[in-house]
């Protein structure tokens, strides 16, 4: 679209970034502030330069955390977008089962994270949950609150749960925004199944699957408060990402320097990544 | 389609529903029969668990609490977001990719990050513990998803709509209240939608901001579970209470809901 060059449009923006600002650049001032200051108490602080990022990022519990959250994110994207683009292929293009479809399927989104947490809690407790109850009576010796790996499987199949349909409810809109007389063409041409995914399917499919694999990738950063409800990063230190190790130092132990560096390491490894991302999807979209 | 790939969504459904199934099955039992035996429907149905939520009003008063934020975040959202949506979509001006970015940097920045500095803004402008905090906490990240969605369906209308409307004698305001809002009314319903979603699911803020007068629902929960011992059956039954006002509201925009998600971008 043409878009006439006028600079009052500021007007119009004004009042989201004066709401945004007074929420982001403040609280984000306060962070920056903390990050280079040293405290003994009394509210006296002194200026620690650079101490505080050098400290998180030599150590090796900052390490470890990145380690596991790239592992967590890049496991659940591996699984989330490839399900959910194979059931958004599977699911019927019209009739009545297709509000049916999308309403049981966009449940999950909307339950309160921590009711997600507190569901697979109970849904995977050995002893009194459906899921590792009926593991441990097919012979599996399962507890996700006493091993690391079946805490991991437990992550991640919640995380499963949670979000595939976020991918399969965009891959989905792609797919009905293609019209019938591509599939028509394409059987007229005799081509295969897999041509038509790859020739029609996933071309049309692209723009909103790089919104999906956006949106996931940010939120799978920003996992909290499932994670924390239902392992609490443990056992032991098994399944503490990022943000629990965070909120562990900032509310827990109140390091406030330390947890201000932290967090701007942390945000601006979102940062980089994302702009990565947006930069590719914008390139896209101008084609 | 062959036969055994429409299986495929009636699979994953049946996967979706098996933890919800599992703690509605809860929330009917007794505390007795849940950590007593192991049944896959409650023997003694009791409705006891729901009659405490609704009878005391640290419960019932967490649905209230939660709901009017969410109600305040979504109206400030979309109703700010609506003009600057309109900016973006039909004018070009000094700084306007970057200010889209800034705004989307906003989605992206982690809740833990941002807990301790909120605590202590909002108790600085004496709005802590009170609904509009959570609310304007919030339009932190629903703002930028409001003015994305909505300039994603701007977009899609043409601008001879605007330029005929001029010509025929509409002032700007006039314009975009009787013509142009009708037309996108899909659009914001989809966007109201999901500040809707993200402010309703969203607790680390909405917790750190309460303490005891604005509490939300599912903050009073992770209370029960750590003080009062483990009644699970009455954390289950306030879990599912927590899961009708989505079904209620997905069930209004289920038509809209495939092409919300894709955020008008298909």
């Amino acid at each position: 679209m043409n878009k006439t060059h006028d600079n009052r449009a500021w007007l119009f923006v004004l009042p989201v970034v004066a709401l945004v600002a007074f929420n982001a650049i403040i609280p984000l001032m306060t962070v920056v502030n903390y990050s280079v200051q040293e405290t003994f108490g009394d509210n006296v602080f002194f200026w620690a330069g650079v101490m505080w990022f050098e400290q998180v990022l030599q150590s090796e519990r900052f390490q470890d955390a990145l380690l596991r959250q790239l592992t967590f994110t890049f496991t659940i994207l591996l699984i989330e977008v490839p399900l959910g683009v194979a059931i958004a292929l599977t699911m019927p293009k019209k009739g009545p089962w297709v509000p049916v479809c999308l309403v049981l399927m966009a449940l999950p989104l909307l339950i309160p994270w921590n009711v997600v947490g507190a569901m697979w809690n109970i849904f995977a407790l050995p002893d009194i949950g459906l899921l590792g109850r009926s593991l441990n009576a097919l012979g599996f010796d399962y507890n996700f609150t006493r091993q690391p790996g079946d805490a991991w499987f437990t992550l991640i199949l919640m995380d499963v749960w949670h979000w595939t349909s976020l991918v399969v409810l965009l891959a989905y809109a792609g797919l009905v925004s293609i019209p019938d007389a591509y599939y028509q063409a394409a059987k007229i041409d005799g081509a295969k199944p897999f041509a038509v995914f790859r020739y029609i399917q996933l071309p049309k499919m692209k723009r909103v699957l790089t919104i999906a694999v956006l949106l996931r990738f940010m939120d799978s950063f920003m996992i909290y408060t499932e994670l924390s409800v239902l392992t609490g990063g443990g056992p032991g230190n098994s399944t503490t990402l990022l943000s629990i190790d965070l909120v562990k130092i900032a509310l827990g132990q109140f390091d406030l320097g330390p947890a201000a560096a932290m967090s701007l390491i942390y945000f601006l490894i979102i940062l980089l990544l994302s702009w990565v991302f947006y930069t590719l999807m914008m390139r896209n979209e101008q084609q | 389609m062959t036969r055994t790939s429409r299986y495929v969504p009636v699979l994953y459904i049946l996967f979706l529903m098996l933890p919800i199934y599992w703690l509605v099955n809860m929330s009917f039992k007794t505390t007795n029969e849940i950590l007593g035996e192991f049944t896959l429907f409650p023997r003694e149905f009791t409705l006891e668990n729901y009659v405490t939520i609704f009878t005391d009003p640290t419960w019932y008063m967490g649905y209230v609490n939660s709901i009017t934020y969410v109600a305040i975040n979504t109206v400030i959202s979309v109703l700010v977001a609506l003009p600057a949506a309109y900016a973006f979509s039909r004018y070009r001006f000094l700084g306007d990719k970057h200010l889209f970015f800034w705004l989307l940097t906003n989605r992206m920045a982690p809740p833990a990050v941002f807990a301790l500095p909120f605590f202590q803004l909002y108790s600085a402008v004496g709005l802590f513990d009170t609904p509009l905090a959570v609310a304007l906490a919030h339009t932190l990240f629903n703002i930028p998803l409001a003015v994305w969605i909505l300039e994603g369906f701007m977009s899609g209308v043409p601008k001879e709509l605007d330029e005929t409307a001029y010509v025929d004698g509409h002032s700007f305001w006039s314009f975009f209240l009787k013509i142009f809002v009708p037309t996108i009314a899909a659009g914001i319903g989809v966007a109201a939608f999901f500040c809707f979603m993200f402010s309703w699911v969203e607790l680390l803020l909405a917790k750190t901001l309460t303490s005891v007068d604005a509490k939300p629902i599912a903050a009073t929960m992770t209370r029960t579970a750590s003080t009062s011992g483990y009644e699970l059956g009455l954390l289950a039954a306030a879990g599912t209470l927590t899961i009708i006002p989505g079904a209620f509201v997905i069930y209004f925009v289920r038509n809209y809901i495939a092409k919300g998600f894709a955020l008008g971008r298909v």
